[in-house]
């Protein structure tokens, strides 16, 4: 007997049919817990939408019943890799409203530790990265030296991942005696340590497979989604915040802005990669220099801006964060907004991945760098 | 590109336009919503203006009123201003969209519209987005009450 369905079905293309995906919240390649709604065909996805907000802890609404030197704690837990710059970019928003002198030592200690962070971030990113490609040694690799830093944060800041350093007008403390040795000691074991990352990923077939050309991002889409940091300067965008608005000790420093154009996942993986080696070079140019003087400027026990409107923005590891306050001469702040690099950088998600494969979404995202509090604030 | 120069570009576009804050950071421009759409259309594509980057946008409550604040940049020669909407009505302030000329907006308008509740009209896709669906009020307005937390924020 013959069917006649089976038989046009056979003769014709089968008919594929869009379906949905989720991914997430619960995911080891999201880092966190965002859900991302996958529109498939076969194996092409047509379109991701975010999900996120399950870790939003109303950090804007909080900071308008805080005191400024409060402020800087809820900081910590936005990007928490980039911790030293979200505590920076309030302070730094602070001392402008208050037009306060910083020590020129403070400026100098402040840039080491940001860029020290930067180079943890990394670190973590670029372990993490492999993992999620299926590379279990470049975790331990990249967590094997990430630990150099924390230590020295551990020394110096109290802590280890929040640490809280900076306060407005300056620091918590002092530097700890061991701080210069430590840093040059690690400086100069992880100068070895680079080229082995290279070794390991960058020139690895497979890895390269999966990369190269895959989550294309034009240079007109990341301006255009805000796309800013390591990411969005490999698509050729020129956005480091450390050039073009110089704070802290960034003017005196010579270092280079890391521009790729290709906008894949690997023109990612590689600016991020070398800006590694530009933070090193930032640290090695400061480390000597650490200007004598006062670890902190005197500043009223309440702080109250002047009325108005005060705009900082610092480069953290993941793109241009933003502090917006608007103050109405109170001890908290009438506004206060953070504009979070992931957030943006999320937004720009859906054309990254539309028309690649599903296993390259996880490429995507692990070049994105996203840490899911920094998006969910 | 200067701030005399983008003053008197902004003004012979939109006449009413105030402005406001030469002596802080970033020169500040106060619009109605009416006139949103003309201007920014304008200051996106115009060769001497081009502010291509919406860096950051944002809302306040200041009570009798509403601000949308939209901060933006040039790529190329790093000029920045500030636009500022004024929406009067607070029981259904409403404002055009932006996000076909910045796309980034589409995700910040969304967020306003979670916190805020200010509607942007013509926006592809307007809900909640880090708040659940079927939140009640819109927690950065001033006046907003949370029943259910002891500890007041």
């Amino acid at each position: 007997m013959i069917n006649e369905e089976a038989n046009t079905a056979v003769e014709n293309k089968p008919e594929t049919q869009e379906y949905f995906i989720n991914m997430g919240p619960q995911h080891p390649s999201t880092h966190g817990v965002l859900r991302l709604m996958l529109t498939l065909d076969g194996e092409i996805i047509k379109k991701v939408e975010p999900h996120l907000g399950f870790i939003h802890r109303s950090i804007e609404k909080m900071c308008e019943k805080d005191s400024y030197q409060q402020i800087v704690h809820l900081t910590d837990r936005m990007d928490y890799l980039s911790c030293h710059m979200n505590n920076e970019a309030v302070c730094l928003c602070v001392e402008q409203g208050l037009q306060l002198e910083i020590p020129e030592r403070v400026k100098v200690i402040r840039t080491i530790i940001s860029e020290l962070t930067r180079l943890s971030s990394h670190q973590l990113w670029w372990g993490v990265m492999g993992m999620d490609l299926g590379a279990i040694t470049t975790f331990l690799y990249g967590f094997r030296d990430r630990e150099m830093i924390t230590d020295i944060f551990e020394e110096t800041c109290g802590a280890r991942l929040t640490m809280n350093y900076n306060v407005p007008g300056g620091l918590m403390f002092d530097i700890h005696p061991n701080f210069q040795k430590r840093t040059k000691d690690f400086i100069t074991y992880f100068k070895k340590k680079l080229p082995e990352y290279d070794d390991l990923l960058s020139n690895n077939v497979i890895f390269t497979e999966r990369t190269k050309g895959i989550g294309m991002l034009s240079k007109e889409d990341a301006i255009s989604y805000g796309v800013t940091g390591p990411s969005g300067r490999a698509s050729g965008f020129s956005c480091d915040v450390r050039k073009h608005f110089p704070y802290s000790a960034y003017d005196r420093v010579d270092f280079r802005e890391i521009i790729y154009t290709e906008g894949d996942c690997y023109a990612r993986y590689r600016a991020r990669i070398d800006e590694m080696h530009e933070s090193m070079k930032i640290i090695e140019q400061l480390i000597d220099n650490i200007p004598e003087g006062d670890y902190k400027a005197k500043t009223k026990a309440v702080i109250k801006l002047p009325e108005g409107e005060y705009y900082q923005r610092v480069e953290t590891a993941r793109g241009e964060l933003g502090v917006y306050v608007v103050s109405d001469n109170k001890k908290s702040p009438y506004r206060l907004k953070f504009r979070s690099p992931g957030f943006s950088n999320l937004s720009a998600l859906n054309i990254m991945a539309k028309g690649d494969k599903i296993a390259d979404l996880v490429a995507t995202m692990s070049t994105l760098d996203l840490v899911i509090p920094d998006i969910d604030r | 590109m200067n701030n005399e120069l983008l003053r008197s570009l902004i003004s012979s576009k939109v006449p009413e336009a105030e402005f406001s804050g030469e002596e802080t950071q970033f020169l500040n421009v106060i619009i109605k919503p009416e006139d949103l759409r003309t201007l920014t259309e304008f200051l996106r594509n115009d060769p001497q203006t081009k502010l291509d980057f919406l860096f950051c946008m944002t809302a306040v409550d200041w009570m009798t009123h509403f601000f949308t604040v939209y901060h933006l940049r040039s790529t190329e020669t790093d000029q920045t201003l500030v636009i500022k909407v004024k929406i009067n009505d607070r029981e259904n302030p409403e404002v055009e969209t932006v996000c076909d000329i910045w796309k980034t907006a589409e995700f910040h308008e969304r967020e306003v519209y979670d916190l805020f509740g200010i509607k942007f009209k013509n926006h592809p896709d307007l809900r909640r987005i880090l708040l659940e669906d079927d939140w009640v009020g819109y927690p950065l307005r001033k006046d907003y009450k949370d029943e259910a937390n002891i500890v007041e924020l």
